[in-house]
């Protein structure tokens, strides 16, 4: 279809300046000297610049995500290593509050035990003691009551002339005694 | 191509065409033609001086010579600061970004697919080729500036430098007589060889030359159809035609962008396939 307009526009044409399908050799030999030109000139301002640098930035980007890639699987274990270290050390903390509760308890019933035990010795101590304080006690009372049961005799018996008197004397020994 | 998809634009055409053959049309040749003279909007013709021959060849500057200089310093300026950008830092800025991906596309879909491995060679040239055309399809798009890649004088030269290519790199990977060698396919009997040779041949021309008529006639025809159209509103004498035109011309200009970036990689591409072709004989 583009043909049949362009050869309709060159069969219409063909004036003074020629068809045109007219080849300027002019034309020619400037488009040669300017695209050879330009591609020379190119080559070292632009292509080698650019196609490098694309280059260069396409194998960073491959080497940055394969580092990426590789930091992503470093971290990984890391954190599963950390993760694993964390579950031991709270296993390992569980059983030493186990363990010290447990050594905790076994403590407070000993010491419990030995302190009741210390208890109840006190007692017995204590009220052996007393036992023999009062054993003493009544023995020098029942000694000393044979004593003056005695002098109380002897006192009667001196003055046991006087019946009377000796009564007073007992009534006022007697006396005395309870006094004391 | 690009283009076949509106036929009834094109039919409309070919029938002003028709109706207004002769010296009517005569106008439209001298827009879409060579001339000596630059046109400025509002200011008229610049004259460009004559030059004295060199070796019996008009050397003078047309009108083409002059935009294509344009379009040379345009794609060299714009590829420079590309480039520039690029050894400030590798993180492609602004203009860099759309080049980059024009470049990558040359580099990635036409070359690589096409040459192989031994693409690298070959980038420069068809780099070169591809913004040279590119420029100067975009180029004659602006009003008042010429196309050059519509003219065959320069599609033949471009198709002669392309044919260089892919016989040069040819004969630099296969050698000269195993590239001579291997165009003939192999297995071919011996009485096939007075007629296959001429046939071999015969292809060889007609690839650079189907190259220098396809951007030739697919950059002239878009611009052809949108002076015709404009044209139909004087033929026809009436300004009610107008908005038809403007439509439809508006519609092939937008179409010409397409087939200003279809065309510039259309040639990039069958050149590097020809030089692939030509390189890697046994496919």
């Amino acid at each position: 279809m583009l043909t049949q307009i362009t050869l309709a526009v060159i069969a219409a044409g063909g004036g003074e300046n020629g068809g045109l399908l007219d080849v300027n050799p002019g034309l020619m030999i400037w488009t040669v000297i300017t695209f050879i030109i330009l591609l020379l000139i190119l080559k070292k301002v632009a292509w080698k610049p650019i196609l490098t640098a694309l280059d260069k930035r396409e194998s960073d980007i491959r080497e940055s995500l394969a580092q990426a890639e590789k930091a992503r699987d470093e971290a990984k274990k890391i954190l599963e290593e950390n993760q694993a270290n964390l579950a031991k050390a709270e296993e390992e903390s569980k059983k030493i509050i186990d363990q010290s509760r447990a050594y905790a308890e076994t403590l407070k019933e000993q010491l419990i035990k030995e302190s009741k035990e210390q208890a109840k010795k006190i007692v017995d101590d204590a009220s052996l003691e007393i036992q023999r304080k009062k054993d003493t006690a009544f023995e020098e009372l029942k000694g000393q009551i044979a004593e003056i049961a005695v002098s109380a005799a002897e006192k009667i018996i001196r003055e046991s002339l006087d019946a009377q008197k000796s009564k007073q004397v007992v009534d006022k020994y007697l006396n005395d005694v309870t006094k004391n | 191509m690009a283009a076949s998809g509106n036929i009834d634009t094109l039919k409309a055409v070919s029938d002003t065409l028709k109706t207004s053959s002769g010296s009517d049309s005569d106008w439209i040749l001298h827009h879409v033609m060579d001339g000596k003279e630059i046109e400025l909007p509002f200011l008229g013709y610049i004259h460009i001086p004559q030059l004295p021959p060199v070796f019996g060849f008009d050397i003078t500057p047309t009108k083409h010579v002059i935009f294509m200089w344009l379009a040379a310093f345009l794609v060299l300026l714009t590829l420079y600061l590309v480039a520039r950008n690029y050894k400030t830092s590798l993180i492609p800025r602004r203009l860099a970004n759309f080049f980059e991906v024009l470049i990558i596309f040359v580099r990635d879909e036409i070359a690589e697919p096409t040459l192989g491995k031994a693409y690298k060679s070959f980038l420069p040239f068809l780099l070169t080729l591809f913004f040279f055309i590119l420029f100067g399809n975009f180029l004659g798009l602006i009003p008042f500036s010429a196309t050059f890649t519509s003219n065959i004088a320069v599609t033949a030269t471009l198709a002669i430098i392309a044919f260089l290519m892919i016989q040069l790199g040819g004969i630099r990977h296969n050698g000269f007589f195993g590239y001579f060698k291997g165009l003939v396919p192999h297995g071919i009997p011996m009485w096939l060889l007075p007629l296959m040779i001429p046939v071999e041949i015969l292809g060889l021309f007609t690839k650079p030359f189907a190259l220098a008529i396809r951007l030739f006639a697919n950059m002239i025809a878009g611009h052809t159809v949108i002076l015709a159209l404009i044209g139909l509103i004087f033929f026809m004498g009436t300004i009610f035609i107008a908005p038809v035109s403007v439509a439809f011309a508006v519609f092939i200009y937008l179409l010409e962008i397409l087939v200003a970036l279809i065309q510039a990689y259309i040639f990039t591409m069958l050149t590097s396939l020809f030089i692939g072709m030509a390189v890697h004989q046994e496919h």
